[in-house]
């Protein structure tokens, strides 16, 4: 219905290639899968990434939200190159680094770093803090000013730590602190680029909040571009300037903040939204619509034809298992607001009549108690 | 450098940990000893451990001991190696009455011989120990150094760069794990041995130390490089390796850096549960001929010439048995005692 009225791809948003940092072209992983005996044979592949396209520009923080196992953690190792791209390239700062290897890599390695997702096997036990922080800039050969320990000392400091703890060992600090101290070790190389994946979701839910926020500390105070990868749009919400939704390998949706808080229109956007918590006016939160999706994200392995999203989509018609839908700009949307579905929700994120509950276990649920309420 | 986590300090919405203040983990005691590195906090569990302190310092007595030979013999006025029932230099003080049986109670204890003396020639029964003990150890020494060396380089290689590396060095662990052991010990004795010397001639006893040396170094770095390999598998997939690849860490650095220091643990335990089972197979080798011969001293020959004696004289076992079995004993509650000072949740 709106094939005929879409757009090309954005110019002119913040993204555009002329700043743009880091650019990825239909990037693919599939991680192959043997069996057979006695003669091992590939027998399929677990397609993770799977054709998707991203940009980030400079000193730009996009997020990068997706339900479990819907490949994000691997689009953030292709990017930092922990993992060879199957198929589509990255571009750095205009030079193609899809098959670098470690030593043509290496002018442009320091530039991005990675913050992890677990704080406690992200630090390697026996070694002390100064040098998990200082590694890094002895691997590079960075000698700054004053030297490397006072330099790791500054960094402590900016993260907020004592920099005192210089010399102890990551088994005397709590997840919070750990975390920080991966964050220092991700800046001690000035990058350019952090991709973060998942930095807060293994903390405890009062500490999320200081750490997101020291992240947005040192993306605003150094202009470091983020990826920051999560599992909800809640925890995004106030960090991202752009977003891009994932499901089971492909964007689905990506758009600037406004655009997918507000004016989403892939009906997996709208499920996600309406699990993030609102805190503020009850009045509001009454107004929202709600969505229940039902069951898991399928196998990757042999994931749905046409739109992957159609098996737990209420608004899946025959098309949509035939045929693909493009990431395109819809009629109706904002300057660089691409979704994917041929039937597209209204872009608004207030209730509707019904509540979508896909569930039919938590449908009987709901129709048992109303009687009762 | 300006530091945004001061630069907010204002808004209470943003309170940053400030300092490393309490906020300890719970049901994590060792947060709150401070600056304490691993190593020394299993130092600390360690000593803690009555057990394992009173079997450390009886090893280590023992390598004393074995160290001390030299010394001890000259204390005791003896050498393994004369023959004092038979050398006319000692005919004035007799050690064997006519049929060859140690005078005195116990196997012929006495002032001159401690711990008695062997039926038949009269060898000092205590200089024969500490002697033996000294081969023994040393070679057990030797051997479980190069196996451990062996197994930890194999494991590390294919454990870390996995793949058809791993491939292989795991099908040929498989092929010398196939071997039948003490069979192989046996058999394959003679051969190495004939290798170096014409059959017909006298092994020197060097030789034969090179001998055993190959053959329990051939066939014992098995375990150790599986044992290397799983932990170092396991550890490949820590987030702390990804971080130092991220950081352009070289495979040589990543190796040395971030995995070695992690498997030192189960190194070190396996270190002390293979040392005195390689005195075991030492002393098994003797017993069973094709290790050292007379009139090497040495644990297991001991062994060897007491069966020969039990029946006429069972005291002469006495003391190198007891030596034995403290030894392997102490050794392996050793064992014990450093696994769990490393990781207190396993075991007990
Ligand atoms: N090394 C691998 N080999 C095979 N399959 C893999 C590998 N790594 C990831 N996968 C598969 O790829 C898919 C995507 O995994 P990925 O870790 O990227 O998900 P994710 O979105 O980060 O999930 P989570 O939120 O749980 O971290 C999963 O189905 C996973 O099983
Ligand atoms: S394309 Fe079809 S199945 Fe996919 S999200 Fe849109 S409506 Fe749902
Ligand atoms: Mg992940």
């Amino acid at each position: 219905m709106s094939d005929n009225l879409t757009l090309p791809a954005p110019q002119g948003t913040s993204g555009t290639p002329a700043d743009a940092l880091l650019e990825v072209k239909g990037l693919t992983k599939h991680f192959p899968i043997y069996g057979g005996f006695p003669i091992k044979r590939r027998v399929g592949a677990v397609q993770a990434v799977d054709g998707i396209d991203l940009t980030v520009g400079v000193g730009e923080s996009v997020g990068l939200v997706g339900e479990s196992g819907c490949g994000k953690s691997t689009t953030g190792r292709l990017i930092t190159r922990l993992l060879e791209p199957t198929a589509g390239s990255i571009t750095y700062a205009g030079q193609d680094i899809t098959h670098a290897s470690r030593r043509q890599i290496a002018p442009v390695r320091s530039e991005i770093q990675m913050i992890f997702q677990d704080p406690y096997s992200s630090l390697n036990p026996r070694q002390t803090v100064g040098s998990i922080i200082k590694s890094p800039m002895e691997v590079n050969g960075i000698e700054p000013e004053g030297g490397r320990e006072k330099k790791v000392r500054e960094l402590l400091e900016l993260v907020g730590l004592n920099p005192e703890h210089y010399n102890r060992f990551p088994h005397e600090f709590s997840g919070g602190q750990r975390q920080r101290i991966g964050v220092a070790r991700a800046l001690a190389l000035n990058p350019k680029l952090i991709v973060a994946d998942e930095p807060v979701s293994a903390l405890d839910v009062s500490i999320q909040a200081q750490v997101v926020n020291l992240l947005q500390e040192v993306q605003r105070e150094l202009g470091i571009a983020f990826l920051f990868i999560a599992h909800d749009l809640a925890v995004v919400r106030h960090f991202s300037q752009r977003v891009a939704v994932m499901y089971l390998g492909k964007v689905v949706e990506v758009g600037d903040r406004e655009s997918i808080y507000n004016r989403p229109r892939h009906p997996y956007t709208h499920a996600l939204l309406s699990a993030v918590p609102e805190v503020g006016v009850d009045s509001e939160a009454a107004d929202r619509e709600r969505i229940r999706l039902s069951g898991d994200v399928p196998s990757p392995i042999h994931p749905p034809s046409g739109c992957r999203f159609r098996t737990r989509c209420w608004k899946a018609q025959d098309k949509c298992a035939t045929e693909e839908p493009p990431l395109v700009q819809l009629s109706g949307n904002g300057d660089g607001h691409l979704t994917a579905c041929h039937f597209p929700e209204d872009p608004t994120t207030g209730s509707r009549g019904d509540d979508i509950v896909m569930d039919p276990a938590l449908m009987a649920m709901e129709e048992g108690d109303t009687p009762e309420a | 450098m300006s530091s945004p986590a001061k630069a907010e300090g204002s808004g209470p919405s943003v309170a940053l940990e400030p300092e490393l203040e309490p906020v300890p983990e719970p049901a994590k005691g060792e947060t709150t000893l401070e600056g304490r590195s691993p190593g020394q906090l299993m130092w600390q569990r360690f000593k803690r451990d009555r057990t394992g302190v009173v079997c450390a310092a009886t090893v280590i007595l023992y390598f004393v001991i074995a160290l001390a030979a030299p010394l001890l013999t000259k204390l005791s006025g003896t050498d393994p190696y004369t023959l004092y029932g038979q050398d006319p230099t000692y005919q004035d003080s007799p050690v064997l009455d006519d049929f060859g049986l140690p005078l005195g109670y116990f196997g012929g204890l006495s002032g001159s011989h401690w711990f008695g003396v062997e039926p038949q020639y009269g060898r000092d029964v205590f200089a024969m120990l500490v002697y033996g003990m000294r081969t023994s150890l040393f070679m057990a020494v030797g051997i479980t150094v190069l196996m451990m060396v062996t197994g930890i380089v194999l494991g590390l290689i294919g454990g870390y760069f996995g793949g058809r590396t791993d491939y292989w060095i795991g099908r040929v662990t498989d092929f010398f794990l196939a071997f039948p052991q003490q069979l192989f010990f046996i058999a394959f004795m003679p051969v190495v041995t004939a290798f170096f010397v014409d059959p017909r001639e006298e092994t020197p006893t060097y030789l034969r130390a090179v001998a055993m040396l190959i053959v329990l170094w051939l066939l014992g770095w098995m375990g150790m490089a599986r044992l290397v390999r799983s932990t170092v598998l396991s550890l490949r997939e820590r987030e702390f390796v990804e971080a130092a690849k991220v950081s352009g860490a070289s495979p040589w650095r990543i190796v040395r850096k971030e995995i070695l220091p992690n498997v030192v643990t189960p190194i070190l335990v396996q270190f002390t549960y293979t040392l005195p089972s390689t005195i075991l197979t030492i002393a098994f080798l003797s017993f069973a001929g094709v290790g050292f011969v007379e009139p090497t001293p040495d644990w297991g020959r001991l062994f060897a010439n007491g069966a020969k004696y039990t029946e006429q004289d069972p005291a002469f076992l006495f003391f190198p048995g007891l030596a034995l079995v403290i030894f392997v004993l102490a050794f392996n509650l050793l064992g014990d005692s450093v696994r769990d000072a490393f990781d207190p949740k396993s075991g007990r």
